[in-house]
């Protein structure tokens, strides 16, 4: 076989890796979330189905397939039915440029554990993160109901003002960094102060603070799901959503999740990196196998944390929440930038 | 390079298949028993009253203007933010004056109420 065909199969393996991995992650998300609810507020959670019901998410999405289908007589059918589809397509097209693990000589080959190593990595994230709002949107719009149409105008709005923060939180890596390709931002994090390792957590605390609670609110979770609002707007967009296409709301939300935390541990926590692993000469596909392991380890801790926040924070009000994102969190991120830029001018 | 582009491209053609096979497999498997009220938009139970196509805040339309200029400002300082190092001071101070102007921008349009949501 020529290389080229060589690259390929090597390429379609480790696309199909990762999109099994992350709806893996999604069916153990569903579980953590539900025991975790059930864990902080006192009561069991489910656990009749499989071990400690880690078998659940199977369960209901066999359930959700067999699920009577319908279609609102008043819906745009075209979009009510692409709207989801569209949304899950997002939520996993994103997450490509993450880098999970180093690089690994195997049979003479250099394989990268990444799908695909680009220099725009993060400009790749942000675009294809906010085309997600569509998905949200064309669902309020198409389904042709009032409570619907309120959730996903609320979501858009939300989501787009809480992108400009996100956007503007993470210059300070970059400047840091000096580049957008994302495993040059692992790189420059692999390094060490003394025994300190050089995680951006350590040089941009107030830029992570930013990044984490920006993040929260486009995932649209607690405190910040305002477009679901269960008590005004029922469940905000997907009111007119049944069987699987509901469930690929659900889907869609816990990829992006798992894609935003990821995305913390690459940008503030050092990615795949275990510090001070390298003085311990261990075999370079042992250490590959942990720095992958090390990765997943550090995106669960931020999922928990997300699970954490989530039943813990009651809900803001709109107008709460859009001044706190347009008056605070946006001058924060200004104000980071700007600080960021006269530390390094003066330290060199 | 062109050719680091190619597995993003098998992504897009892999989880596009598999979302609209989702949509398409829930069709095949799902029952269809539909009658008219199960097909009517729901509102609570009772029936639903006017169109949903109804008018909205203007201040939906605000915040997207708002969005699509800060966010054209943020993407400005990509670039130079990458390339901090080497302008140095002089890089500081262009974008000391930019981002200065922008949080006049930012003041003028609170000042102007249209970040006031009550």
């Amino acid at each position: 076989m020529s290389p080229f065909w060589i690259d390929l199969i090597i390429m379609l393996i480790k696309v199909i890796v990762v999109m099994g991995a992350l709806l893996g992650g999604v069916v153990v998300m569903v579980v953590v979330e539900r025991r975790g609810a059930g864990f902080i507020q006192g009561r069991l959670g489910p656990n009749r189905v499989g071990p400690w019901g880690w078998l659940q998410p199977i369960a209901d999405g066999i359930k959700l397939f067999l699920k009577e289908e319908f279609i609102p007589a008043q819906a745009y059918k075209p979009l009510y039915l692409a709207a989801p589809a569209f949304f899950m397509f997002i939520a996993f097209v994103t997450f490509a440029v993450i880098p999970f693990g180093d690089k690994v000589e195997l049979f003479g080959r250099t394989i990268q554990l990444q799908i695909a190593d680009v220099n725009i990595g993060i400009l790749y994230i942000f675009a294809f993160a906010s085309l997600g709002v569509y998905g949200i949107v064309i669902a309020g719009w198409s389904s042709n109901n009032k409570f619907s149409l309120m959730g996903g105008l609320r979501s858009a709005a939300q989501m787009i003002s809480y992108e400009v923060a996100l956007g503007l939180s993470i210059i300070g890596v970059l400047m840091v960094g000096q580049s957008l390709r994302l495993n040059d931002i692992i790189g420059m994090q692999t390094q060490y102060w003394s025994y300190l390792p050089r995680w951006n957590i350590f040089i941009q605390p107030l830029g992570f603070l930013i990044f984490l609670i920006a993040a929260i609110a486009e995932v649209n979770r607690i405190p910040f799901d305002l477009c679901e609002a269960e008590q005004e707007l029922v469940v905000g967009y997907q009111v007119e959503y049944g069987s699987m296409k509901f469930a690929m709301y659900y889907l869609g939300e816990y990829t992006n999740l798992i894609t935003f935390s990821a995305l913390i541990v690459v940008l503030f926590f050092g990615g795949w990196h275990i510090p001070w692993i390298e003085g311990l000469n261990i075999h370079p596909l042992l250490l590959a196998l942990l720095q992958v392991v090390a990765f997943v380890v550090k995106v669960f801790a931020f999922l928990w944390f997300f699970v954490w926040v989530r039943w813990t924070f009651p809900r803001f009000r709109y107008d709460q929440l859009m001044r706190f994102g347009w008056l605070v969190l946006l001058p924060l991120a200004i104000f980071n930038i700007f600080v960021t830029g006269v530390v390094m001018v003066l330290i060199p | 390079m062109p050719i680091d582009f190619l597995p993003i491209l098998i992504l897009l053609i892999l989880s596009a298949l598999m979302s609209g096979g989702m949509v398409f497999l829930s069709h095949l498997f799902g029952r269809k028993e539909p009658n008219p009220s199960k097909l009517s938009p729901y509102e609570c139970g009772i029936p639903p009253v006017g169109d949903a196509r109804l008018r909205f805040s203007v201040k939906f339309f605000v915040v997207a203007m708002l969005f699509i200029i800060f966010d054209f400002e943020g993407v400005t300082i990509y670039p130079w933010a990458v390339i901090f190092r080497k302008l140095h001071l002089f890089g500081l101070v262009e974008m000391g004056v930019f981002l200065g102007v922008l949080l006049i921008g930012l003041v003028y349009i609170w000042r102007k109420g249209a970040l006031q949501w009550d």
